[in-house]
């Protein structure tokens, strides 16, 4: 980091006291990145954008938002109406949830299928799924705040799974409401929380770069890189590949915003919440359909929390289930098509879900179900017995074949 | 990106430029869309819309009695209303305006003599001035008092002693009848 020195004197001046133009072209700039990253590598940076967006919108929010069980439904509608550009606020917060989501699944999908949990990315995986957990809470939360038929109800479901805890169940429901039923004390403290649980994230995911910069990036081949022939520095090429990307999410997200505002809501959480009343019908927001399916196919209070949380705990320990040396799935024929069974089922729970538990949704969430937990004991059998395809003797051999291995080295790298 | 080490092999100057064209122009698209993406989380913090529907305030003056001073509410603020006696209306007019701080004359500062319309605001720093109730200190000149700093008024509501510099602010009003005032 030290050592870098500046042609502008007061860069530099700055520097020797505060080294974040060092740090910067360190891990910025000159950081070498390997030369074959394809388009599946946006989406970190990109879930990074959408979190800026969503602070950013969120704070201007909530200086137009009242946390109270009398006032917060209103106070929305004053944001939508009165507000200057607050239908736009809410919007991009709103429908900025859904595309942080989508990102953060492809990005998880990405390093699932590349083996960018295995060693030595352990602790850069289990940060990235401590983040996802967090974003979990946050958005859980922030669907509360608007009050409507639907943030109380799923409020009440969701809080409720912890009443299934044998023994202190009661008492910890009880703690998470301030009261006995979601009140006026539970939507004040989940605005708090709301709040806080972003600048968390963001202290995660910089541990998380942290992580990366010390292990560096995986990438498509999954092999390590062998020299400066391997990379590329990241800056220009990756700062331009990832604006390139952030242009393309801007335009879907930003054509979700102005011509399809309420594409991901269920109209009846624009009726006031009314304790008294459960809608016909609730769902989750879409990204957690999978989970709530398989918490539904569990014909237990208990097995089903444990499941659905166990779901997501289960991929802390994939780095030690998954028994292959080779990391990407390129290389890995019977691998490759367990994932895409595995992404396919997560599609069809999430339809599940969206379903009333009904008729023929019911067998086919436990079908579901079983298939989602037997992906990890097949990862390990497969790791077994699969042969793997050869691997590539370098990042570079496959682009310099025919020519002669006294490669060129890129320059800066 | 004059620096040509980052440029791909067999780079000429042609290219450099033409590279340097294609970075500045992205480069003024994309400050000026961040620029323009900015004004909606600006705006957002300026009057909403309902605030601004409250812009405008109508009094009823019947009830006020001659000597008599009522406080109204027009944006959050305290309007000051007083129903001038003669002998403060004289008052007003005698001062010579070359002994005023911020001069005035008493007839720019009101529509009917009697009803002396201002906004209740020390323009020092912004207490609300003593001397709308009988028993209030008026200061030496019969108008308002302020309690802050000293600032004192008199019966037009202009700055007579202390450290306010302007006098008391006349808003935008209208009579809609002898006894309907409409403040703002």
């Amino acid at each position: 980091m030290s050592g870098h020195t500046f042609d502008n004197k007061v860069i530099q001046w700055l520097d020797d006291r505060l080294p974040i133009f060092s740090v910067l072209q360190h891990s910025a700039v000159e950081y070498p990145t390997p030369r074959n990253l394809n388009y599946w590598w946006n989406f970190g940076s990109l879930a990074g954008l959408m979190l800026v967006i969503m602070v950013l919108s969120g704070v201007f929010l909530a200086m137009a938002y009242t946390p109270n069980v009398n006032l917060a439904f209103g106070s929305v509608e004053h944001i939508m109406r009165d507000v200057n550009y607050g239908w736009l606020l809410r919007y991009a917060h709103m429908n900025g949830a859904s595309f942080f989501f989508v990102c953060v699944y492809i990005h998880i999908f990405r390093g699932l299928y590349y083996g960018s949990y295995k060693a030595p990315r352990e602790v850069l995986w289990w940060l990235g799924l401590i983040i996802y957990l967090t974003m979990m809470g946050t958005a859980f939360m922030g669907y509360c705040l608007p009050w409507g038929q639907l943030s109380f109800w799923g409020t009440t479901v969701i809080t409720n799974l912890f009443s299934a805890i044998p023994l202190v169940g009661g008492a910890i429901t009880t703690w998470l409401w301030g009261g006995f039923s979601v009140d006026n004390a539970t939507l004040n403290r989940f605005f708090a929380l709301h709040y806080l649980l972003p600048f968390v994230i963001f202290a995660l995911v910089f541990l998380h770069v942290v992580a990366l910069h010390t292990t560096k990036s995986n990438n498509p081949l999954g092999i390590d890189v062998k020299g400066p022939q391997d990379t590329i520095p990241f800056h220009p090429y990756y700062t331009i590949k990832d604006l390139f990307g952030v242009g393309i999410l801007l335009m879907v997200y930003l054509g979700v915003v102005f011509f399809l505002p309420n594409f991901f809501v269920e109209p009846t959480n624009y009726i006031p919440a009314n304790p008294l009343v459960t809608p016909p019908h609730i769902v989750p927001e879409w990204y957690f359909l999978p989970f709530y399916a398989i918490l539904r196919s569990v014909p237990d209070k208990l097995g089903g929390v444990i499941a659905m949380f166990g779901a997501i705990i289960v991929f802390f320990f994939l780095p030690w289930i998954d028994s292959s040396k080779v990391r990407s799935a390129r290389f890995r024929p019977i691998y490759k098509q367990l994932f895409w069974i595995f992404v396919i089922d997560c599609i069809l729970l999430g339809y599940i879900g969206s379903q009333p538990p009904e008729g023929t949704m019911v067998p086919l969430g436990r079908a579901a179900t079983v298939a989602y937990f037997l992906f990890f004991p097949l990862m390990w059998v497969i790791g077994k017995v699969e042969k793997p395809k050869p691997l590539p003797q370098s990042i570079a051999a496959p682009v310099l074949k025919g020519k002669s291995a006294a490669a060129k080295p890129m320059e800066k790298a | 990106m004059s620096d040509l080490s980052t440029h791909p092999q067999g780079a000429t100057p042609d290219d450099a430029s033409r590279r340097d064209f294609l970075l500045y122009a992205t480069t003024a698209v994309g400050v000026v869309g961040a620029g323009l993406a900015l004004w909606p989380f600006i705006h957002s913090m300026n009057p909403s819309a309902d605030t601004l529907a409250l812009s405008s305030t109508e009094v009823d003056l019947s009830s006020v009695a001659e000597g008599q001073a009522i406080t109204v509410t027009w944006r959050g603020k305290p309007v000051f209303i007083r129903h001038r006696t003669a002998a403060e209306i004289e008052a007003a007019k005698a001062v010579k305006l070359g002994d005023l701080p911020d001069p005035q004359a008493d007839d720019q500062r009101v529509k009917k003599a009697e009803w002396l319309i201002l906004v209740g605001i020390c323009t020092h720093l912004g207490c609300i001035p003593l001397g709308q109730k009988p028993a209030d200190p008026k200061g030496e000149f019969g108008g308002w008092f302020c309690p802050c700093h000293g600032s004192q008024y008199d019966t037009s509501g202009r700055i007579r002693k202390g450290p306010a510099p302007r006098n008391l602010e006349v808003p935008a009003y209208s009579f809609l009848s002898d006894t309907s005032v409409r403040i703002g």
